[in-house]
């Protein structure tokens, strides 16, 4: 089918478009997030700084003032002239989704929606990222095993089956515990290498397919050269399984970034999903009650599982007619 | 300017068994395959499922190679390895129609994209624009006019035999001097059955293309083509001039797919068939005459050694000891 | 062929006046538009008709069968005396393979991969009619027995026979409660040509043993006019010929028969070339004004192009709908 017409026709069904939506949507708030969010995500304090009085010099403080359990008011002076005052509030620990956190607080006292804004950035990029990496390796992987064929095609296959057989999330956590480095690229990576095997049998089982029908037999006896036949006449065919497989695999990187970060085998420094689930797991939030610490990111990582899985379906119903209803 | 184009001798082609049950067994899917074509002629294959005309197609169009014998394309022989040049040369010269007018287009590709690739491959054209000139001018000799009407259709808009008119420019665009014919119009409705042979008739009487024939259909075979040959498990039965091989069929199996032919004209006249069975396995096809297990007129001699073609008429040969 | 008496036995089905089609976001298709035909006792009729012309539906109409969206809209269908428009569920299931029954298009994917052939006869068995376990398997051998598949057979599984084999094994299970009536629904397409003449000969000599009676349903008009006794063409939804196969095949009325008649060459007679019918047939969702042919045909004249004509006898069984048969008075 012509990709505009699967296009079309995934705007139209109605789980792709919910499914789109609530995509959009997260992507919209990981775009958006510093308008979005009102806190910063690590900080737990706010500061207010006031120019009390217009003078030049060094700053010394001339007063010290507890307003309340949180908020605490100093002024200083900058030697000769400039009267600051700064008054900062130290943000609530542990503190139920109230009207200015809307998502409640951390034990340490960082604000948990700006968290969930900031970590959807994380989240969806390394999901995103890693889907993509995954699909065109094992797209490129397939397209070479299946049109090849022959000993380029068994040895393809070998390699494949054989990491096929490894558990991934076990390797996933030995090579994370082993890795010095930490960060976002290394869990791409990991995440990346691990999940190939799968979709590259998957494709790799249609190219076959695709080749032996008519049209390109018809190619080959028509006298075209190879590459145009794998990139003109095979892929063209496969857009719909190319779609399904990258859902699927961003499915699964963004299902096991989070399960990294959980485990503490992440960076968990950065800002995610996972690593909100890290702290909370780690201060104790699911025995002392706060849900409003470990509810939201698994909420949202279901969400957003959700949105590929229906986007999945769609497609699935575009290339098997039967699956319609009418 | 009567010579052959096309000679076959003595063709085999085996398909090894993968399978460890049965590692070493072949398929027979063509043994000792000989004829030869004539400028201009049309040669019908006929046979039922397993025959080997399928395969013997795809020997001539080198989508296989064969496994042992001599395949001569104008005076040239057709060995297991050529470059990319002579290959492309002889994709000029030989091309085919599939029994699936869908199939055999890419349903992603508009009909423009698919007629304008062998004037691309094969540089037939000059430029850009003559290119959709030539698209043009072979589709309405297909008779799918305006041209302009159908370029930018999808196959899945198109009927059956519209596709198949489209396969049939595609396969005539490069001015071949062989078509392949493989079953063309067995997947089409019967009203346009008509229509595409009288086509592909017309093709061979205006530029002298030949065509190789390839059908189950005996009385299809009549109308078509000016020799027949009939296959049966991967072997020739019988070979010779269409009406000869008709009227005074000499092989059983030629007999047998006569009288198993529908003719209404014949009606309640009738003889039950006097031959059962099934078609033997190529795997282990029977010994001697590959025929002999059904023949009502077989004797302990056909069991043991395959018999030669023997000349029975003029240009009209069997392949049977009676 | 016996001449039957016709004024003294009534046909077996009768079907009047028959609409059913599909509904579809855009409206209704018609793919039978108010067919009539007679079916004798014991007779074979033959409804030829290319792909879309309604035959495969109007098959699943006679049982029942049509599902989803697709309905009988009107007429009737009197069998043995009722209306089998008119039954509920409950009561077609009691004449469903036990009166009448069917061999499906494409046996390969009409029998169950994963069951024996004798488990699904046995299956068929229990469906429609009471039997015991022994009763069941000894009638599901007995019937494979009719169709000379040998006793060893039994439980195999459709992957492990040939074409030809599993087409007995569909003729078969339609035999197994022995009906009056079997459709038989394009049944030897898909087959080689020596097997499809064994299994035409096979379903003849049952017929004569039996005694039930056939339509067949097929786009192979020159195998119809050699097995049937009355003939019907279906175009676009409608009867367009019909009469005894003989008299169809010497003096085909319709432009659209005598265009399919030329469609098919022959073994014998001068080689000649021939003509066949131009065209696609129409869609069904909006047919063309008129006479549903009119757009294909080489004779159309202006009436043809406003009013669609109706079947008429225009000799002793054989009638066309056809404005250049129309008779004289009707001008």
């Amino acid at each position: 089918m012509m990709l505009k017409d699967t296009l079309a026709l995934f705007i139209e069904n109605r789980k792709a478009l919910f499914g789109l939506m609530i995509l959009i949507f997260f992507t919209g708030v990981a775009i958006f997030a510093p308008m979005i969010a009102p806190y910063d995500p690590k900080t737990n304090k706010v500061d207010v700084l006031r120019i009390v009085d217009e003078e030049m010099g060094r700053t010394t403080t001339i007063e010290r003032e507890q307003i309340d359990e949180f908020t605490e008011r100093r002024v200083y002076t900058q030697s000769i002239a400039t009267t600051y005052e700064k008054v900062t509030t130290k943000l609530p620990l542990n503190a139920r989704p109230s009207r200015e956190h809307l998502l409640g607080t951390t034990k340490a006292g960082q604000d948990l929606f700006s968290q969930m804004v900031y970590g959807t950035r994380i989240t969806l990029t390394v999901g995103l990222v890693t889907g993509l990496f995954t699909t065109v390796l094992a797209l490129t992987l397939a397209l070479v095993a299946g049109y090849f064929g022959g000993i380029v095609d068994d040895i393809i296959s070998l390699f494949t089956n054989v990491f096929l057989v490894i558990p991934s999330l076990p390797l996933m956590i030995v090579i994370a515990a082993y890795i010095t480095v930490r960060g976002v690229i290394p869990i791409v990576l990991i995440l990346g290498l691990t999940s190939w095997p799968w979709p590259t049998r998957i494709l790799r089982s249609q190219v076959v397919s695709i080749k032996n029908r008519d049209f390109v037999r018809v190619s080959r006896v028509l006298g075209e050269k190879p590459l145009y036949i794998v990139f003109r006449e095979i892929l063209p065919n496969m857009i719909s399984l190319v779609m399904a497989s990258f859902f699927t695999s961003t499915m699964a990187a963004i299902m096991g970034e989070a399960t990294l970060e959980f485990l503490g085998l992440g960076n968990v420094s950065i800002v995610s999903w996972g690593t909100i689930l890290y702290w909370a797991q780690n201060s104790g939030a699911l025995l002392s009650g706060a849900w409003w610490w470990f509810l939201p990111p698994g909420i949202c990582i279901a969400l957003i599982g959700t949105s590929f899985a229906l986007m999945n379906f769609a497609i699935d119903e575009i290339s098997n007619p039967k699956l319609r209803k009418r | 300017m009567n010579e052959n184009i096309l000679v076959l001798e003595g063709v085999n082609k085996h398909f090894p068994l993968n399978s460890f049950r049965m590692r070493g067994k072949v398929v027979h899917a063509m043994d000792d395959v000989s004829f030869s074509l004539r400028r201009g002629e049309v040669l019908a294959i006929v046979g039922e499922s397993g025959s080997g005309k399928t395969t013997t197609a795809n020997v001539i169009s080198r989508i296989y190679r064969q496994t042992a014998g001599r395949v001569a394309f104008e005076g040239r022989e057709l060995s297991g390895s050529m470059s990319r040049k002579e290959e492309l040369k002889h994709h000029k010269r030989v091309q085919m129609i599939f029994q699936d007018p869908f199939g055999a287009l890419n349903p992603t590709r508009t009909i423009g994209g698919i007629i304008e690739r062998p004037f691309i491959i094969h540089k037939i054209a000059k430029e850009k624009r003559s290119v959709q000139e030539m698209v043009d001018n072979i589709l309405t000799q297909v008779g799918l006019e305006p041209p302009e009407q159908f370029t930018r259709k999808f196959p899945h808009e198109l009927s059956g035999g519209q596709r198949q008119r489209v396969n049939i420019a595609r396969a005539f665009s490069v001015e071949p001097d062989l078509i392949l014919a493989d079953e063309p119009t067995s997947m089409l409705d019967v009203s346009n059955r008509m229509s595409i042979m009288n086509m592909m008739l017309n093709l061979k009487e205006q530029h002298g293309v030949s065509f190789i024939y390839i059908t189950h259909d005996l009385a299809g075979a009549r109308y078509m083509s000016d020799r027949i040959t009939v296959m049966y498990a991967g072997m020739i039965m019988e070979i010779g001039p269409a009406e000869d091989v008709i009227n005074n069929s000499f092989h059983p199996y030629t007999r047998l797919l006569k009288s198993a032919a529908p003719s209404p004209e014949t009606g309640l006249k009738r003889n039950p068939l006097t031959t059962g069975g099934d078609i033997p396995s190529l795997i282990d096809p029977p010994s001697g005459c590959r025929f002999h297990p059904r023949c009502p007129f077989t004797k302990e001699a056909c069991s043991l050694e395959i018999p030669p073609m023997k000349k029975i008429g003029n240009d009209h040969y069997a392949r049977c000891i009676l | 062929m016996i001449e039957l008496d016709r004024s003294e036995m009534t046909p077996l089905l009768q079907c009047k006046d028959l609409v059913a089609g599909y509904r579809i976001k855009s409206g209704f298709v018609h793919a039978v538009d108010d067919v009539s035909f007679d079916l004798d006792r014991g007779g074979f009729l033959g409804i030829a008709g290319e792909s879309g012309c309604g035959k495969s539906t109007l098959a699943y109409a006679i049982m029942r069968l049509l599902k989803d969206n697709a309905t009988i809209e009107s007429g009737s269908l009197i069998f043995e005396g009722t209306d089998l428009v008119k039954l509920n569920e409950e009561q077609m299931k009691k004449i469903r393979w036990v009166d009448i029954s069917m061999a499906f298009q494409s046996a390969m994917n009409a029998l169950n991969p994963v069951l024996s052939v004798g488990e699904q006869l046995i299956d068929a068995i229990h469906a429609h009619g009471e039997a015991s376990q022994s009763n069941a398997r000894d009638r599901a051998i007995e019937v494979l027995k009719l169709v000379d598949i040998p006793r060893d057979r039994f439980n195999s599984y459709p992957h492990q026979l040939s074409g030809g084999m599993k087409q007995r094994v569909m003729i078969a299970m339609a035999l197994i409660l022995n009906p009056e009536l079997i459709i038989m629904d394009e049944p030897t397409t898909a087959l080689d040509v020596v097997v499809q003449r064994t299994i035409i000969e096979k379903i003849q000599e049952l017929r004569k043993t039996l005694g039930f009676s056939v339509i067949f349903i097929t786009h192979d008009l020159s195998l119809l006019v050699e097995i049937s006794d009355t003939l019907a063409i279906m175009y676009a939804g409608k009867i367009v010929e019909y009469g005894s196969s003989e008299s169809l095949f010497s003096r085909p009325l319709h432009p659209y028969t005598k265009g399919l008649m030329n469609s098919f060459p022959s073994l014998t007679g001068k080689i000649e070339r021939m003509g066949g019918i131009e065209g696609k047939p129409p869609d069904l969702l909006k047919p063309p004004e008129g006479c549903r042919f009119h757009p294909r045909c080489p004779q159309v004249m202006p009436i043809c192009r406003e009013s669609c004509p109706v079947l008429e006898e225009i000799a002793d069984r054989h009638s066309v709908a056809c404005f250049l048969h129309k008779g004289a008075e009707d001008w």
